[in-house]
């Protein structure tokens, strides 16, 4: 692939970082939605510049790069954490995962995804891909988690549109999708 | 908000980490979680010229239960996964309930024990829960290894025992000092800091207390312990006179602040609700 794919694709392509930085270059190496990825980054570089300008993976939205909008979040060794809050440096060795792996290039949307689409879970769709994110976690446990714990996920996201009614139906579909339904 | 140019580094071992922080002239930094730190960094509040990333020391990554029933957590150890141990939970509920508070849950994902109480924020719930559980710090730099007691770590805002060339490699929770517990707070949202929040932790004799300890948190620039409210609740059994006695003396023992977040006003009425609170549902674990 080359680097002026238009559009995200899942498939990292690194771009040439621009070399007027000062200090504090590292190569390092690790895994993006799959695929194995080696980069040179300066030791600054926060998580979720990496994937967006390095990567061109700019599903993964930056609203506040202070931890408290949710917009940013990734999986990083499968659970959700802030990609503002974290360094690339710090990922040696890890393995990411970013909106652009739900329903990589012409791929049916996962149950998550879906249930946001049908659910009406999004509006303008700037914090959509953390609350994907963290719902993809919450979906992918031995079992379901409970009411509480998922109300806690939920509170790590803020959304100005939708006033999270319909976030919470679309979370409560995907569990359902996922572990069969439950009583409420 | 991006931050200044550093250098990283993630040592294997102690021994590196304190020789990399001792070098005066690379003005280095630890970092642990990030989730204080990376914000501080991008908001440029902080302007370090090395990190030294201590979560990949394997010493550091355990925590356990020693043979005198204490409960050690080493300085790499996540938020979350102390927070979901069944150790802790069965034997220290009010660390559970007081790591429960903090952010979010992928903010404890990354976030460390150790660093929150290394980090002192004085609305922050983890130093209020060591000082109420009588925690111990261990403490390693160039002079050597210390352990600092909770009752002197804590030192002023944003202030610990920790010098600048140390890391506090551990923290150690004696054997749980009562059985009956209650970690209380306000907040203006589930997961922000407390404006303020009370630890109390009671054991009795029979029916009458017998050991109280009583912590404040966001009432001043260290965790508060309230000494003359834990003599007005030991000997009784948590009647409401007893539980007013011990508001009145714990209110006689609070100067918090005005700021941005509240009025002193304010966080000593919310301070005297939650204490009440915490004081009955401690009773009630206990019995
Ligand atoms: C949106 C958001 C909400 C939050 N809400 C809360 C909350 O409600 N309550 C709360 O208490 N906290 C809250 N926090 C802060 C969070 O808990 C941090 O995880 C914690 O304060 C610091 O831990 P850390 O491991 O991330 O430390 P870092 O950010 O890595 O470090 C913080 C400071 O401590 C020093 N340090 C860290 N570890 C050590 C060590 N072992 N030895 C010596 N020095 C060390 C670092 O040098 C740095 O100065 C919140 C953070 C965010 C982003
Ligand atoms: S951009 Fe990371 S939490 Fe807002
Ligand atoms: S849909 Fe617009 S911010 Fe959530």
């Amino acid at each position: 692939m080359t680097s002026t794919t238009p559009v995200p694709t899942s498939t990292p392509t690194v771009r040439t970082p621009p070399l007027t930085e000062p200090s504090g270059w590292h190569e390092i190496r690790l895994t993006v939605n799959g695929e194995p990825v080696t980069a040179p980054v300066e030791s600054r570089l926060l998580l979720s510049d990496f994937l967006r300008d390095r990567l061109g993976l700019t599903g993964t939205h930056v609203g506040c790069e202070h931890g408290v909008c949710g917009a940013c979040t990734v999986l990083l060794d499968g659970e959700p954490v802030r990609s503002c809050l974290t360094l690339a440096v710090q990922c040696e060795g890890a393995e990411l995962r970013t909106v652009e792996s739900l329903a990589p290039d012409d791929a049916p949307l996962t149950d998550v995804q879906r249930a946001f689409h049908e659910c009406h879970g999004m509006q303008c769709g700037f914090c959509t891909p953390g609350f994907l994110m963290t719902t993809t976690a919450l979906t992918d446990r031995p079992e379901r988690p409970g009411a509480t714990e998922v109300a806690d996920a939920l509170s790590g996201h803020l959304c100005r549109c939708t006033g999270y009614r319909n976030i919470r139906r679309s979370v409560g579909r995907a569990l359902d999708e996922t572990y069969g339904e439950c009583a409420k | 908000m991006k931050p200044t140019p550093f250098d990283y580094t993630a040592p294997r071992t102690l021994t590196d980490a304190l020789a990399l922080l001792a070098d005066e002239e690379r003005d280095a930094k630890v970092i642990a979680g990030g989730q204080s730190l990376i914000p501080m960094l991008n908001m440029r509040l902080a302007r370090p010229g090395l990190l030294v990333d201590i979560t990949r020391i394997p010493e550091l990554g355990s925590s356990h239960v020693d043979a005198a029933g204490a409960l050690h957590i080493g300085a790499a150890v996540r938020q979350h996964r102390a927070e979901a141990d069944p150790a802790v939970r069965a034997g220290w509920p009010l660390l559970a309930a007081a790591l429960a508070h903090i952010g979010h849950p992928q903010i404890r994902r990354r976030g460390t024990v150790c660093g929150s109480l290394a980090h002192h924020d004085p609305a922050a719930e983890l130093p209020t829960a060591a000082l109420a559980l009588d925690a111990s710090f261990v403490i390693a730099g160039p002079r050597g290894t210390r352990t600092v007691p909770a009752a002197e770590f804590f030192v002023a805002t944003f202030q610990t025992a920790v010098d600048a060339d140390e890391v506090l490699t551990e923290v150690v929770f004696p054997a749980a000092p009562g059985r009956g517990w209650a970690f209380e707070e306000l907040a203006r949202r589930h997961g922000d800091f407390a404006t303020v929040g009370v630890a109390v932790v009671l054991d009795r004799a029979g029916d009458a207390v017998r050991s109280a300890r009583i912590v404040c948190c966001g009432a001043g620039p260290v965790p508060v312990r309230l000494h003359s409210a834990e003599e007005a609740l030991i000997g009784t059994s948590v009647a409401p006179e007893a539980v007013a006695a011990a508001v009145c003396a714990a209110l006689a023992g609070l100067d918090p602040a005005d700021d941005v977040h509240a009025t002193a006003t304010y966080r000593r009425e919310s301070a005297a609700h939650l204490l009440a609170r915490a004081c009955t549902t401690a009773w009630e674990r206990c019995s």
